[in-house]
């Protein structure tokens, strides 16, 4: 695999997007070591919108890592439409992101003193796309996450709204697969997080995005459209959401 | 992938402004001050050599006595007479001129106007084995020579004390002076040559012919120091043995005996003085070297203190998808750059203030490309080494390690 070709789709149709099986993740060794994740099972299909809730420490962010390839688990098999991720060298999974994954981070993650044109160009830069296409490109993702006219602005001048808004603009520039959201709402006030979770909906709905998104509030898990909840690095329930409200 | 690095390079390095240009600085003086001293030292010993060709070069000076200098040694040895110089002449191989010479301190009256200056006796080979060229007249002719004819050709410092009223330096051409009880007809004007390594005034010389010294002014037949030039690239060592061993054969000396005269080698001279200019040179290069050393320290700290700011960044740029090699690859190019940048600048400036501070010291300036290459590569491995290996280590991370280093 490289960067011209991208992830082949194996197994036809039938391989769901994602499968977990038997994941574990372990930190550290001997006494002090953490088992994050005990044996985590799930299939995540395409066009789904789930959200992962459970306490802290529960492994949610650990099992969000490890679907966005930024982590590898310790055993078992993470296939990606059927290609087990955990055979994949670094720069394979990092093509897979490039190609596949969106982030959307808790703390953001922009780029300090960079445009919010620049930064949401980034991932089409590594691609190799032209000047020109790339910049046409990142401005239809601002405007998409409504954020026309902010371009020119760097991270520190724009609310923390607005630059959770560049950071899914990011995140849908290279038009992928699946978006993952990592408490996107975590660092905004009840208004913004509704703002955010809309557009998320409207993507998932509109663009056929697949979003798997972590939380720990329950309003904002509501959008979802399947909930998946972890206790202690196992997975407790997993339902779609109008079971959970019946 | 390599103008990508590029591009992205230059918007971290416009990105971070204040940081590049702190870490271009700790070079931009490395480099300056290292080429600065590297180039004035050149110059110094440029200088030094090129007094001492003034002197003539590849000159031989064979004086009677064991030592060179004041004091001139053993008084009880023997002067040199002409058929020394003859034989040398005849026997002594690759040699361009032998000029005997006998000196006289005299003072030379002009109307109202006098000065103690130093005649020297000698013959036309004298000009050669000086690097003496005449600015107007001519040189003796044999007629002259033979006969000891007070003819005289004089310095420009003489002119300038005996006739200091004259436009034209060429009208001397044709005046008598008067020198004790005879006068003396100026047949030539030499070229200035300035003050010499020992600081005397060689300008302030009468040459006239060797017999008119010996039979007006000193009243013997003595030869005091005869100049001989070899001819260039012949090892005047050589030389040197030849007319040792010619010149120990004629003064009958044993194998035993020291000997009666001494031989200075112009070359060796030079040599000890440029020698010894490098020498501070080289010194004057290593205390430059510190700073460009300090330099590199700053160019590294600041690199170490940005690591965790730069160790999130490059944990945000593998999580959108950019390769290992890619990271790499734009802080390779940064450093490079900001460094190239810093070597630059510094060696403009050298060049810039090392011109100031030749025409200061009034030394040639020459420019050392080596030292250029050597200071710009040195800068150049600095940024590389600490702008390209955290940054290595940033790489190697797991993603979610780098996105979360604190």
């Amino acid at each position: 695999m490289t960067a011209a070709e991208p992830l082949e789709q194996t197994s036809g149709k039938e391989a769901p997007l994602i499968a977990f099986e038997n994941i574990t993740k372990t930190y550290g060794q001997g006494a002090s070591a953490f088992t994050a994740l005990k044996g985590v099972n799930f299939q995540i299909d395409a066009g789904e919108f789930v959200a992962i809730m459970g306490p802290s420490g529960s492994g949610k962010s650990t099992v969000m890592n490890t679907l966005g390839c930024l982590d590898t688990p310790t055993s078992g098999h993470y296939y990606f439409q059927g290609v087990a991720v955990e055979t994949l060298t670094h720069d394979q999974r990092a093509i897979l992101r490039r190609h596949y994954l969106g982030f959307v981070f808790q703390g953001f993650n922009l780029l300090a003193r960079t445009s919010a044109i620049e930064n949401v160009e980034l991932p089409l830069l590594y691609r190799g796309m032209k000047t020109a296409e790339r910049r046409e490109e990142a401005r239809k993702a601002l405007a998409l996450v409504g954020l026309d006219g902010w371009e020119n602005h760097a991270p520190s001048e724009l609310s923390g709204g607005q630059q959770q808004r560049v950071a899914i603009a990011r995140a849908l520039v290279t038009h992928p697969k699946v978006l993952l959201a990592d408490e996107p709402t975590g660092n905004l006030d009840t208004q913004r997080s509704k703002e955010i979770m809309e557009l998320l909906t409207q993507l998932n709905q509109e663009l056929g995005i697949t979003v798997i998104m972590v939380t720990h509030e329950s309003e904002m898990a509501a959008y979802a459209s399947r909930l998946i909840h972890f206790v202690d690095g196992l997975v407790e329930t997993d339902m779609p959401q109008s079971e959970r409200a019946g | 992938m390599i103008w990508n690095a590029f591009l992205l390079a230059i918007r971290e390095i416009r990105r971070n402004l204040m940081r590049s240009i702190l870490t271009m600085l700790g070079i931009i003086i490395g480099v300056a001050a290292v080429v600065t001293m590297v180039t004035v030292g050149n110059g110094a010993t440029a200088k030094i050599a090129k007094e001492i060709s003034t002197l003539g070069s590849n000159l031989l000076m064979v004086r009677p006595g064991q030592h060179f200098g004041p004091g001139r040694g053993n008084s009880n040895a023997k002067a040199f007479t002409m058929d020394d110089v003859k034989a040398i002449k005849q026997d002594v191989s690759s040699i361009i001129a032998v000029a005997p010479t006998a000196t006289a301190s005299v003072t030379a009256v002009f109307g109202n106007n006098n000065w103690t200056t130093t005649v020297v006796g000698s013959d036309n080979d004298y000009f050669t084995t000086g690097n003496w060229t005449l600015s107007s007249g001519r040189f003796f002719s044999n007629a002259e020579l033979k006969a000891g004819k007070t003819s005289c050709i004089i310095g420009q410092t003489i002119i300038k004390q005996l006739f200091p009223d004259l436009r034209s330096p060429e009208s001397v051409v044709g005046q008598n002076i008067r020198l004790k009880t005879f006068s003396c007809h100026i047949i030539g004007v030499l070229d200035s040559k300035g003050q010499s390594m020992m600081g005397n005034d060689q300008d302030d010389t009468i040459v006239m012919p060797i017999k008119t010294v010996q039979r007006r002014l000193i009243g013997d037949q003595d030869v005091k120091m005869i100049r001989i030039s070899v001819k260039p690239n012949i090892d005047t060592g050589v030389v040197n043995r030849a007319i040792t061993l010619l010149l120990r054969d004629r003064r009958h000396l044993s194998d035993r005996e020291k000997n009666d005269f001494s031989v200075l080698d112009t070359r060796e001279i030079t040599k000890a003085l440029t020698g010894s200019t490098k020498v501070m040179t080289m010194l004057l290069g290593a205390v430059a070297a510190v700073s460009l050393i300090v330099g590199g320290i700053g160019i590294m700290n600041i690199m170490l203190v940005s690591v965790t700011e730069r160790t999130r960044e490059i944990g945000i740029r593998m999580a959108i998808g950019a390769l290992e090699r890619e990271v790499l690859l734009q802080f390779l190019v940064e450093a490079v750059v900001l460094s190239s940048l810093g070597g630059i600048i510094g060696i403009i400036l050298a060049i810039l203030a090392s011109a100031g501070l030749s025409h200061v010291m009034s030394v040639p300036y020459i420019l050392d490309f080596d030292m250029m290459g050597i200071a710009f590569a040195f800068s150049a491995m600095v940024g590389v080494v600490f702008g390209y290996f955290p940054a290595r280590n940033a790489a190697r991370l797991n993603p979610i390690d780098a996105l979360r280093h604190e």
